[in-house]
């Protein structure tokens, strides 16, 4: 298993290259443009300008290798001399990654909004996790009652209404007209005392339960077609023959067993909290990596979705790369060598 | 690689003389299934409402009349209309028609790419990375800027070889199942990597059964049930997705309704005319319900443990 | 840097005391932009929302009211002919600082500052989006320490483009001085938090998210501004915004609310706030494609060279489809009180709005027939007319935004009446308005018949706005598609007046140009102008003193914005 993580890790250098190559070259070939979003009484000279001052004049590969100097050298070496307090070189002209719109570096922009990101959709998909196992495993073995049955309707409902629209429901009926939940997300809110913490409950709860309900539903069918197969193998009866008692039947065995594809999912899940619910966190206006992608998107601002885009893409390799190491451990019976 | 994913459905074929006994059993058992047999009604009654509902309610669903606009359900307008004075009933049938042809084909296109690869993945080491690498990678690619490449580069040419409609179909299918297979593909890996060592597989090994046919004897229908969650899941996907497409300039025209449209559109109108967001939302939900209960029945029929009990 | 400017803010508060008056009294005022802020250089701005976020720190000479009148801001006057400021020749204009004017950081305001200004942006590296205002800058001049003269290379009629109206501030030259060319975009601390001689100075700025202002302890007037602290919230949509002031009352004022009236109605009617708008010179319009967008034309398509439009060259064509369209209808479906009929593709200031089309205002289905009749358009078979074999099919396109698409399909319905068949698109406004040179999306490249958008100008004067129609600024592959004649309209005598109109100084005379092109491009139906567009924002019933005006930034006043007692 060792040497299989070591091989898969060396082999995943070449993939990311490949990776963010390609996203370069979508993003270059993709027709919006930095200047699109300025007023019409800009004249096209001066659009042209501005592209020019932005380095778009240069062509693509030496954009491109731009790009992979100032992320992969100018960035680790800036972040090492800031928690070193050292310096290395001529840090001072060292470019770093700079996004169009802000003028300022796209890792500092990352790093301010982290924190939110985190809180926010990592408690929506703890939650959701949460609750979809349970339901999952109950809704599976006590299959076509009453429980399974709301279950699937909510959950089918949860999956098939977008959050968009649940989103804004919650917030006529919480925020307009009960009043409860502010429906703006405060980003400059501190939390100090028992007071400011209640505020900081309230302003997370809508975005938190709406994004959970939506992993909960996808989370909580797959558990439970999964429990569903296993029920019936021939294993669980053996072991319910040799007198095992039920709960230990459910929980050891057929729940471990099932995991596996839930284990997907969950790995499959969690780079998603790093890129960010898009759409909730625009409803919400929580100023998440989401927000930022789909403004630097919309702004056709390259090296802030190239950046965001990359360091998701390297998220996504390493989960899936534990995914697998974790079916290892669910069930010994699978190798890799 | 190509030539093993086309085999399958052609297996499939060849071996239909000898499995029509098996359909026969999966139809009487399926009939059995309470659950299935409702779903199957009310998504079958669905299709007929949009394919004969128009004939009935005559209205056009484009046709405008802004003097009666943001109306409450008549006798006239069941469902009210919206603010151009266009009527929802109307629309939302029209509406369903192109939701459901897209969702169910968008949903088989990516079923279909997201299961073979995940299949060979799993079941062909050698296979293995290329393919995983490549989902990795179709996982990490920006949805939106993809979106507009594939509009810039693709659209024109589809539009002048199908014509409009066909064109912007095709783009459509192509564009969701291209993106939506990869959760298919990593789910049905991981089962596939713990089947291929299970006891029953290895013996058909062993006695030398060959890869194809192991395949399709005992890999797939033991894959079965993630697959039908996949697929209650991506006909949602779908129809949302599709409506998305169009705010890019990427689906159908504007004034022509999908049920995900009609839903986004009317998301702002929700306190002044509820009815046109209700009752699209609540046709995507009783759709996704129908395959949901459909998925399970077909899932507990073929399941040869299940069956004939 | 941060730090100091907080402790210079809590000092004024706690200085402030009696003595003055009213400064900070009436605590925080929460603005919501449903465009985020992205940095408040508007030199380096990528959008209105950064131009108008900076305009409560940093301003201009002179700005303009809610009536488009210049009102004088660091000047005690406007400089013009009359007293002097302007030279006889028209080729300079010398502008006096205000007495004791000093910056946020309490340092002077000099006449370097203004140059340096000037200098800053026209540095030809700086990518400076606001260039055009200093087009034809020869030099400025200090003439002493709060002097300072513009000098233009040819005679300027209207010399008020260089540091008059929101997109032309002054910038600390101090701050600024190491950011020239080149290195503007690194300078990330100043250009995240200009020092500026406005009501308001950066406390706190998260790009894309929000802006913390705190009133300017230096501010010139010792009793504004009202409010103690500003918060920007940025992001969203335009309906939520609208929600959170009207509804929610979360917010005190909520920016450019393009939303269907009766939703804004409905909001309205929960009685936490109320809706404001204010006239400008946005017009939304339909250019007509001239040249003819046939694909089969290849590198031809929508240029001079492939000729002209089978149909929409025919005038009576045209002027069918501007007759069969009600525009109130529109105006009542898309904008209510945000929204004007209008004939003129120049609708204001008065003086330069022409009321020889007005004829417009009515729909005249009959007549729209009649003249396609006469013109030998006779519906065919499938109820399509057609002559020669050439059948009234056009592809209407515009950018994503639910009041274009429900005007789209408000408009096909009246030209199908006529018999005109139309497929509607709407292309995402990132890629519609980018200009990229690859996509055939853009409303540059026009490959389509006729397209739907929303044009102004700046400031009051529309010189530079009428000469968007000249022959030479047909965008080509040549020119790599930068022109802005869209409807590749190309008429000797229009740009005769254009040149006229430059060399014409007396305002009368101009106005009278100005209203002559602007009939010709109406008469010619090169231009089917919609609606005579309003900016529309929602501010709360505790708010008081908001002046909107759409001719310079929405907070162009917010020194004098107050609570309601």
């Amino acid at each position: 298993m060792f040497n299989y993580t070591i091989r898969r890790l060396l082999f995943a250098i070449p993939t990311l290259f490949v990776i963010s190559f390609l996203i370069f070259a979508i993003l270059d070939l993709a027709p919006n443009d930095p200047t699109g979003n300025l007023p019409l009484t800009i004249p096209p000279e001066v659009r042209e300008n501005i592209r020019i001052s932005l380095g778009l004049g240069e062509p693509f590969p030496i954009r491109y290798l731009k790009w992979c100097q100032q992320f992969f050298i100018n960035e680790p070496l800036n972040l090492i001399e800031q928690w070193f307090d050292i310096s290395i070189g001529d840090s001072e002209n060292r470019l770093r990654v700079q996004s169009w719109a802000t003028r300022s570096p796209v890792v500092d922009l990352i790093v301010e909004r982290l924190p939110q990101t985190l809180w926010v959709l990592g408690l929506s998909y703890v939650i959701g996790i949460l609750i979809a196992i349970p339901i999952g495993v109950i809704s599976a073995y006590k299959q076509y009652s009453i429980f399974d049955q709301i279950g699937t309707f909510i959950s089918m409902v949860g999956f098939s209404v977008p959050t968009f629209f649940t989103g804004l429901v919650c917030i006529v009926f919480f925020s307009s007209t009960l009043g409860w939940f502010p429906s703006i997300y405060d980003t400059t809110h501190e939390v100090t005392d028992l007071a400011s913490f209640w505020f900081q409950v309230k302003q997370m709860i809508m975005p938190v339960m709406v994004l959970a309900l939506f992993n909960a539903s996808q989370l909580s069918r797959f558990m439970r077609a999964s429990m569903l197969d296993n029920l019936s193998q021939d294993y669980v009866r053996t072991a319910r023959a040799k007198g095992l008692k039920e709960r230990s039947v459910l929980l050891i065995h057929v729940l471990r067993n099932s995991l596996i594809p839930v284990v997907t999912v969950i790995a499959l899940g969690l780079p998603q909290i790093f890129a960010g619910a898009i759409i909730t966190e625009q409803i919400f206006r929580v100023n998440g990596l989401g927000q930022l992608l789909i403004i630097g998107i919309q702004g056709a601002d390259i090296p802030l979705v190239q950046t965001l885009t990359f360091i998701f893409a390297v998220l996504i390799v390493l989960f899936n790369l534990i995914a697998d190491i974790l079916y290892g451990m669910l069930d010994p019976r699978i190798r890799y060598e | 690689m190509s030539d093993e994913s086309m085999s399958n459905p052609a297996l499939a074929t060849e071996e239909m003389p000898e499995r029509r006994s098996l359909w026969g059993d999966v139809w009487s058992q399926f009939r059995t299934h309470k659950g299935a047999m409702v779903g199957a009604v009310v998504f079958v009654l669905i299709c007929l409402a949009v394919v004969v509902g128009p004939y009935i309610h005559t209205l056009d669903p484009q046709r405008l009349d802004i003097l009666n606009k943001n109306l409450g359900p008549s006798w006239a307008h069941p469902m009210g209309t919206d603010n151009l004075g266009r009527d929802t009933f109307a629309q939302v049938m029209a509406g369903g028609r192109v939701s459901l042809l897209v969702g169910v084909v968008a949903m088989l296109l990516s079923l279909f790419v997201g299961t073979a690869i995940g299949v060979l993945a799993g079941f062909f080491k050698k296979l293995d990375g290329p393919l995983m690498r490549l989902t990795d990678l179709f996982l990490a690619l920006p949805l939106l800027p993809l979106l507009l490449v594939i509009i810039m580069l693709f659209r024109d040419t589809l539009r002048s070889m199908f014509g409009p409609e066909t064109g912007i179909f095709i783009l459509i299918v192509f564009v969701i199942g291209i993106t939506s297979w990869m959760q298919t593909a990593r789910i049905v890996r991981g089962d596939v990597l713990t089947l291929k060592e299970q006891e029953f597989v290895v013996a058909a090994r062993s006695i030398g059964t060959p890869s194809r046919r192991i395949i399709s004897r005992h890999i797939l229908p033991n894959v079965l049930s993630p697959i039908m969650v996949s697929a209650t899941l991506g006909i949602a996907n779908a129809i949302i997705t599709e409506s998305a497409l169009s705010f890019l300039g990427l689906g159908f025209p504007s004034d022509f309704p999908t049920w995900g449209r009609l839903l986004y559109d009317g998301a702002n109108f929700m306190q002044l005319t509820p009815s046109r967001v209700i009752w699209p939302g609540l046709a995507i939900s009783l759709t996704v319900l129908g395959v949901n209960y459909m998925g399970d029945g077909l899932r507990d029929a073929l399941d040869p443990r299940i069956r004939g009990r | 840097m941060k730090k100091a400017l907080l402790c210079t803010a809590v000092a004024a508060g706690l200085f402030a005391g009696p003595a003055m008056a009213e400064r900070g009294t009436d605590g925080q005022l929460k603005i919501l932009y449903w465009q985020a802020v992205s940095i408040l250089n508007p030199f380096l701005s990528s959008g209105t929302k950064d131009i108008e976020a900076a305009s409560a720190v940093i301003e201009p000479l002179a700005k303009y009211n809610e009536k488009g009148n210049m009102v004088a801001i660091l000047v005690d006057e406007i400089p013009t002919v009359e007293n002097g400021g302007v030279s006889e020749d028209l080729k300079s204009i010398t502008w006096k600082l205000s007495d004791g004017l000093v910056w946020s950081d309490g340092t002077k305001v000099t006449s370097a500052d203004v140059a340096f200004t000037a200098a800053y942006c026209m540095h030809p590296e700086g990518g400076c989006a606001q260039v055009s205002n200093f087009t034809d800058v020869e030099s400025v001049e200090e003439i002493d320490e709060s002097t300072v003269k513009v000098n233009f290379s040819v005679a300027k009629p209207f010399p008020y483009g260089p540091f008059v109206g929101t997109q032309s501030p002054i910038l600390n030259k101090a701050q600024f001085a190491d950011c020239m060319g080149a290195k503007a975009p690194e300078c990330t601390d100043a250009n995240f938090g200009p020092i500026g001689t406005g009501p308001f100075m950066v406390s706190e700025f998260k790009a894309n998210d929000v802006v913390s202002y705190v009133a300017n302890p230096n501010y010139r007037d010792p009793a504004k501004p009202a409010f103690a602290s500003v918060i920007l919230k940025g992001g969203g949509d335009a309906a939520s915004a609208a929600r959170s002031v009207l509804e929610t009352g979360e917010f005190d004022y909520a920016w450019n609310l393009q939303v269907e009236p009766e939703i804004l109605n409905q909001m309205a009617s929960a009685g936490k706030g109320k809706v404001v708008s204010s006239y400008g010179t946005s017009v939304e319009r339909l250019m007509v494609n001239l040249s003819n967008p046939d694909p089969a034309l290849g590198d031809k398509r929508s240029t001079l060279e492939g000729g002209p439009h089978p149909f929409l060259s025919d005038i009576a064509v045209r002027k069918a489809l501007s007759l069969a369209i009600d525009r109130q209808t529109l105006v009542d479906v898309g904008y209510g009180s945000a929204g004007q009929v209008t004939c003129n593709v120049l609708p204001a200031p008065e003086i330069y709005a022409s009321t020889a089309n007005d004829a417009c205002k009515t729909q005249d289905m009959d007549a729209a027939k009649k003249l396609l009749d006469d013109a030998g358009w006779v519906p065919g078979g499938d109820g399509i007319r057609a002559k020669d074999g050439v059948r009234l099919s056009i592809l209407y396109q515009t950018s994503t935004n639910s009041v274009r698409q429900a005007t789209q399909a408000i408009i096909k319905q009246w030209w199908s009446e006529l018999g005109i068949e139309t497929e509607l698109r709407n292309i995402d406004g990132g890629v519609f308005f980018g200009g990229d040179q690859s996509s055939p999306d853009t409303f540059q490249k026009f490959f389509a018949d006729i397209e739907m958008y929303t044009n102004n100008f700046d400031g009051t004067d529309p010189e530079k706005y009428m000469a968007n129609w000249l022959c030479s600024d047909i965008p080509s592959p040549a020119d790599q598609w930068l022109g802005s004649n869209m409807p590749r309209y190309c008429n000797p005598e229009y740009d005769a007046l254009v040149a006229k109109m430059g060399s014409t100084a007396k305002l009368e005379d101009r106005a009278a140009l100005a209203k002559q092109m602007n009939d010709m491009l109406m008469q010619d139906v090169a231009i089917i102008p919609l609606i005579h567009r309003g900016g529309v924002s929602a501010h709360a019933n505790s708010l008081e003193g908001v002046k909107m005006t759409d001719w310079d930034s929405e907070l162009w006043n917010i020194a004098d914005w107050k609570r309601a007692k």
